[in-house]
């Protein structure tokens, strides 16, 4: 069944090739991208199935043997991650279609047509990150889905998309720089760049060269990831994309960073290493981030802060290097990718609701919009980790495993955590409360402000400005009731879903915490690749791989 | 394997010069800095293999060392990324240019949030 590891990622690539083609016909574009992702969710879901009863799946393209050709590798946490993610852009990609971005354009000279292509594109950028089993495969697989995540960010070329988009671009082009550098050096020193490979040859090397290129790693993928000193760009960027944009970002792209953390803290470097350095980056990671959230007027730039916040939790699990600490962590990965991404979704359903995301201008949502309102609170409550949703699951498991480990700093950060998670619920209740509870706001904007300070000669113009007020806000209530039903159904969907990980959090967590203690013990890892049914050449040995 | 001294001093100076550039918010600098750096990085790249006669097997004679190719195999594909990227930010410069008639990208915020976050700030 190994056939299936390449047919994930040739599926949407295939695809974004006929949608491209296709870029004429919008329905078979439809049709092609939703086939595509569905196909891909069930080869991925077999995956899963395989690798749980099997054990890891491992496939050498074209036959050339581990530490030298392209190996890719399906064990539990990818083929989880896999399954996760695909669920992710599936979702979003029938709320995308159903909003019409992908047919109607927003300004006249938008390119929509490549809207598709470029989704595919991302899918097969993330799919081949969970799958590849060496640096410079997983370097490929970063810039496939970071070039499509810069044409997708800054869609429709709008000075604002474009301004918000440069900060996202410089800084991505700087961690693919210090990555690739990163695996120059790391062949330079072991003479490979296959992961299982490494693992085994790493260990022979000094130290010091391995710490630093631990180091250089590390900045590169905690870019990815939004980690504290590292993580400025994403509030700045995020909220300017088009709503189904975000949410894909928010729900895969900084997961697929932690990913990377994850396998190479696991599987490369020694247990433990740099462990106090990321528990103080986690913390600092959680505060700043929520802190920032509370400090913010717009529903996406809270989001977006909430999102750095929580990165900080993960990370708090990789650092402890225990088994519980990963199974919480791995757990706490889904649950974020799915709340996360929800909650994007909503917002985008609150813009066309209100027509603004400015917390002092929208109001009276939940008589307006009662389905939007469920279908915004329940990941909100997720997000903050009221129980007994999968949020304060993940948090328990993470703060277990930082009391078992004992440290001082372990305790601050369960502390820390938990500071964070209330301070998360203070942000999305204010969310929720001024969108939803309260009536429509009295508030005046800026500019009626102003008009109100020359009340005698500017009165006309501000009492018809706010008459026009009115009737925009009469028009957004009618709009209201008529929600697109692909919208509403695939934030149903993946809210759905978001729950199935509370009410099935045991055999979740059971395989969570069976797929950390896989990557615990390295050697399921590095034996299933590299014996994977073809004998090791004899040279694979010996240092320095040229033939 | 020994080290150059002249291409290491190369690679840095290229590095230095690159990530110099890419601190510019003049689009064009961003990516002449990128360029840079890239190069930086693959010369990394080929400093990290072994070098001799071309890899062919019956080329070599006895003794011979062989050039290590898999830097190179990893530089080809570094430099087809770097095709990419570049084309990538050569359109987004255009289109910057077009739509605010500068090189640069412009310093504030603009999304709506952000302007709404500052009441001072409303002039539009």
């Amino acid at each position: 069944m190994t056939w299936l590891l390449p047919l994930a990622v040739i599926l949407p690539l295939a695809g974004a090739g006929v949608t491209l083609v296709a870029s004429r016909r919008p329905r078979v574009q439809r049709v092609i991208s939703v086939g595509v992702l569905a196909t891909q969710l069930l080869v991925e879901l077999t995956m899963l199935l395989q690798v749980t009863a099997n054990g890891t799946m491992v496939m050498h393209v074209g036959g050339w043997t581990a530490p030298f050709g392209i190996t890719l590798v399906a064990d539990e946490l990818a083929a989880f991650m896999l399954v996760v993610s695909s669920i992710v852009a599936l979702t979003v990609l029938i709320y995308a279609i159903s909003q019409g971005m992908a047919d109607e354009s927003e300004t006249p000279e938008t390119p929509v047509s490549i809207f598709h292509p470029t989704f595919l594109i991302l899918a097969t950028g993330v799919t081949n990150a969970f799958l590849a089993g060496d640096l410079f495969n997983l370097f490929v697989s970063f810039e496939i889905l970071l070039t499509a995540s810069y044409v997708l960010l800054t869609i429709g070329g709008t000075r604002e998309r474009l301004r918000a988009g440069a900060p996202y671009i410089v800084v991505s082009l700087l961690s693919s720089l210090i990555f690739l550098a990163a695996i120059a050096m790391i062949y330079a020193a072991t003479g490979t760049v296959n992961m299982a490979d490494l693992s085994v040859k790493l260990p022979q090397v000094a130290p010091g060269i391995v710490a630093t290129l631990q180091a250089m790693l590390l900045v590169a993928f905690g870019v990815k990831a939004a980690v504290f000193p590292m993580s400025a760009w994403l509030p700045d960027s995020y909220p300017s994309a088009p709503a189904p944009a975000t949410a894909v970002f928010a729900g895969l792209l900084t997961k697929v960073g932690i990913y990377a953390i994850i396998r190479v803290q696991t599987l490369l470097f020694p247990p433990g290493s740099f462990g106090t350095l990321l528990m103080i980056a986690a913390l600092l990671t959680m505060l700043v981030g929520i802190l920032g959230a509370i400090a913010q007027s717009g529903i996406k730039r809270i989001l977006s802060f909430t999102l750095v916040s929580h990165i900080g939790y993960m990370l708090f699990g990789i650092a402890l290097a225990s088994e519980t600490g990963l199974g919480a962590a791995i757990y706490y990965v889904a649950h974020h990718i799915l709340v996360q991404a929800a909650l994007f979704l909503g917002a985008g359903m609150i813009e066309r609701v209100a027509g603004t995301t400015v917390l002092a201008r929208v109001g009276g949502l939940a008589a307006a919009a009662p389905v939007l309102a469920i279908l915004f609170f329940i990941p909100a409550m997720n997000l903050a980790g009221v129980p007994p949703l999968s949020g304060f699951l993940g948090k328990v498991g993470l703060f277990e495993a930082g009391v078992q480990d004992g440290r001082v700093l372990a305790l601050i950060l369960v502390a820390g955590g938990a500071l964070t998670s209330l301070l998360t619920l203070y942000a999305i209740v204010r969310v929720w409360g001024r969108a939803f509870w309260r009536p429509v706001p009295e508030v005046m904007d800026p500019e009626d402000e102003r008009d109100a300070l020359q009340t005698e000669s500017g009165r006309p113009l501000a009492v018809r400005r706010r008459a026009q007020q009115e009737a925009r806000r009469r028009v957004a209530s009618e709009e209201a009731a008529r929600l697109p039903i692909g919208m509403v159904g695939a934030t149903t969907a993946i809210v759905a879903i978001g729950l199935l990980l509370t009410f099935a959090a045991g055999p979740i967590y059971a395989l969570t915490d069976q797929a950390a203690a896989n990557l615990m013990d390295r050697s399921v890892y590095v034996d299933a690749v590299l014996d994977a049914g073809i004998p090791a050449p004899p040279g694979a040995s010996g240092q320095g791989s040229g033939p | 394997m020994t080290s150059n001294l002249v291409l290491a001093l190369t690679i840095g100076a290229l590095f230095a010069c690159g990530i110099y550039l890419m601190l510019s918010r003049n689009l064009i600098r961003v990516l002449l800095g990128f360029l840079l750096a890239g190069h930086a990085v693959n010369l990394l790249l080929l400093a990290s293999g072994t070098g001799g006669v071309p890899p062919i097997v019956g080329q070599a004679k006895d003794g011979e060392a062989m050039a290590d190719p898999i830097p190179q195999a990893l530089i080809l594909t570094s430099i087809v990324i770097g095709l990419a990227v570049s084309t990538f930010l050569l359109a987004m410069a255009y289109r910057n240019y077009q739509v605010t008639k500068e090189p640069e990208i412009p310093e504030e915020l603009e999304d709506s949030e952000y302007a709404g976050s500052d009441p001072s700030g409303g002039d539009e």
